[in-house]
């Protein structure tokens, strides 16, 4: 048995929870065992989970949970269903629970799973390594494994015939010896980490206010936006946008950067983003290198035509 | 506050990476080691933080062989007090962290700070094992943190945003941007680093839970297709039909 978190906020299964569960389904497929998805934050029934891949879903609780509260309630139904593979997303959840479970359950754990195979009828993960600059694939000798997927790397595949069953089995909640006082959003748009397009800006915009034209181009892609360090570190943007190695790893599908050097601690943040779009004045900057399409220009002209551009493309559809 | 950092090595970021024939060793030849910079600039310097704040003593803890004896020297002159090193080269997270969980459920312990991730695997999986196997609390991702004697409040990482924790110690915590800045070793750090005492252990018994099969370096990416900054409707254009965004 498979056991997958699915976590559901606004009444709504989160995107990660549903790349972990395509996930586990390739895993079901190969090792011919079953789902059974546990919903955290909700205790209705989402529906549409069978077309994910659950055959089971568990319920057990309606309360907000703290993290290690999770991590008890699936140590409890693990036992129960004696689990052989649990996988959950490496969100911000999965990094709180996901290798606490490991060791709970003296399971191989892999995080940052980015895809599986099969290998006769064993599954081997792979994984990114050196931050970015190479893969690894594993297998797992071990009898129960944990998996932590990296979030925007797993394709949701809603094609699956099955029904879901509820199951009514009661788990208990334990106490918790964390408590959270306040979770603070700080953007309204997409996180960075789940964003699908991410516009970003360097040291070539020169000046905090000249950031217009970049959220001008995000708000016209639906985009978020995201920085090099230096501009963090300046405070000319916030922290949550610095993106490589020392901020956020992401890995959107389409990565537009302007007026970033294109520095190798840049990249490895980046660098797996499915395609990168580079807009800098420098025929030399080493992010062309690492581009699929590139602009040379200066992006205070290049950046508001092209918001004009799509502005008027836009208008006439 | 008795705090213990876990300190690991990692090739510096502009290593060249490259694998044995069989694609299974990553081959360290030439390569410059360094201590994981989450390790070193979080949480060494968030724990000597505490420790100039609250009283105490800084331990650093490293598993690995005797050639990692640079780094813990220089953990050591950062300002660490003592360091024990597990003469061991360990096979997995796993045994990692259960060689860190040996040695820290006999010490009395207050607090284990470590990076965010390494830069060479990039699992984040030692902290949260540590914790599971001592039954602690873990708090991972953290980016502040405010200790009043035995509590402590936490901001870590959620989705675009930040959760804010209150949690006693004991508690495992790994350490992000913005907790701590980094701080250079001074001469006088670096001299009295020689000084500081480095326990050699040896490892508890150990067996892999997961194995290698291949490493990969990627494909080379196809040469990027210039387009012309005169005619900005190429790019739309791109983004229209190739890129499916518009
Ligand atoms: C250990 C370590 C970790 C690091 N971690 C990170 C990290 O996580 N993330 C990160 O981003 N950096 C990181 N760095 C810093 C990194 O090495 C670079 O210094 C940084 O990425 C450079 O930022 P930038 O590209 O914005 O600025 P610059 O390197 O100054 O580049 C600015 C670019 O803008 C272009 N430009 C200027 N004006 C214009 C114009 N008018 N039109 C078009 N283009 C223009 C220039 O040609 C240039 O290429 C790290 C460094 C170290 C040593």
């Amino acid at each position: 048995m498979i056991i997958t978190v699915v976590e559901i906020q606004d009444n709504k299964i989160k995107k990660t929870s549903l790349e972990a569960l395509s996930l586990a389904s390739k895993i079901s497929e190969i090792k011919g065992i079953k789902i059974c998805a546990v919903c955290i934050g909700s205790d209705q029934l989402p529906v549409e989970l069978g077309s994910y891949g659950a055959d089971e879903v568990i319920l057990p609780s309606a309360e907000a949970l703290e993290n290690d509260q999770i991590t008890s309630l699936i140590l409890q139904i693990s036992k129960d269903k004696s689990a052989s593979h649990i996988v959950l997303s490496l969100n911000s959840t999965g990094k709180n629970i996901a290798s606490v479970l490991a060791a709970k359950l003296n399971a191989g754990l892999i995080s940052g799973v980015i895809a599986v195979q099969a290998k006769g009828s064993d599954v081997t993960y792979t994984k990114n390594v050196f931050s970015g600059k190479a893969t690894a694939t594993y297998s797992i000798p071990n009898a129960v494994s944990v998996i932590a997927v990296s979030p925007n790397s797993i394709p949701v595949l809603s094609d699956k015939q099955k029904i879901a069953t509820k199951l009514d089995t009661r788990f208990s909640i334990v106490p918790s010896k964390l408590k959270t006082l306040e979770k603070r959003i700080i953007t309204g748009k997409t996180p960075l980490a789940e964003a699908s397009i991410v516009v970003s800006a360097g040291r070539g915009l020169k000046d905090p206010s000249n950031w217009n034209i970049i959220e001008d181009l995000a708000d016209l892609l639906g985009a978020t936006t995201a920085c090099s360090r230096p501009v963090s570190d300046i405070g000319w943007r916030p922290h949550h946008e610095h993106v490589g190695q020392t901020g956020l790893a992401i890995r959107p599908n389409v990565y537009i950067a302007i007026g970033i050097s294109g520095a190798i601690q840049h990249l490895a943040g980046v660098n797996n983003s499915r395609k990168i779009i580079v807009i800098n004045k420098d025929p030399e900057a080493p992010f062309f290198k690492a581009a699929d399409y590139g602009i040379c220009g200066d992006l205070f002209e290049i950046v508001p035509k092209l918001n004009e551009a799509i502005k008027k493309y836009k208008s006439n559809t | 506050m008795k705090i213990l950092v876990c300190i690991s090595k990692t090739p510096d970021t502009t290593s060249k990476i490259a694998f044995d024939s069989s694609n299974k060793k990553f081959v360290e030849d030439g390569v410059q080691f360094i201590m994981n910079p989450y390790d070193e600039w979080y949480a060494l310097v968030r724990g000597l933080e505490l420790k100039e704040q609250l009283g105490g003593q800084v331990d650093v803890i490293h598993v690995g062989d005797q050639n990692s004896e640079s780094i813990i020297r220089k953990a050591l002159a950062i300002g660490a007090d003592a360091a024990i090193r597990i003469d061991h080269t360990p096979v997995d997270s796993f045994d990692t962290a259960s060689q860190i969980a040996e040695i820290a459920k006999s010490r009395g312990y207050d607090l284990i700070f470590l990076g965010k991730e390494t830069l060479d695997h990039n699992g984040s999986e030692v902290g949260g094992l540590v914790a599971g196997l001592l039954d602690w609390p873990y708090i991972a991702y953290a980016s502040k943190l405010t200790q009043q004697n035995d509590t402590a409040i936490i901001e870590s990482e959620l989705e675009g945003g930040v959760r804010v924790i209150e949690c006693k110690v004991p508690f495992v915590m790994s350490c992000a941007k913005g907790i701590a800045e980094q701080r250079i070793p001074n001469m006088m750090g670096i001299m009295n680093s020689k000084k500081k005492p480095l326990e050699v252990i040896s490892p508890i018994a150990s067996e892999a839970k997961i194995e290698i099969e291949k490493f990969e370096l990627p494909s080379g990416k196809a040469s990027v297709k210039m387009l012309s900054p005169d005619n900005i409707d190429e790019l739309v254009d791109v983004f229209k039909n190739e890129l499916k965004i518009l």
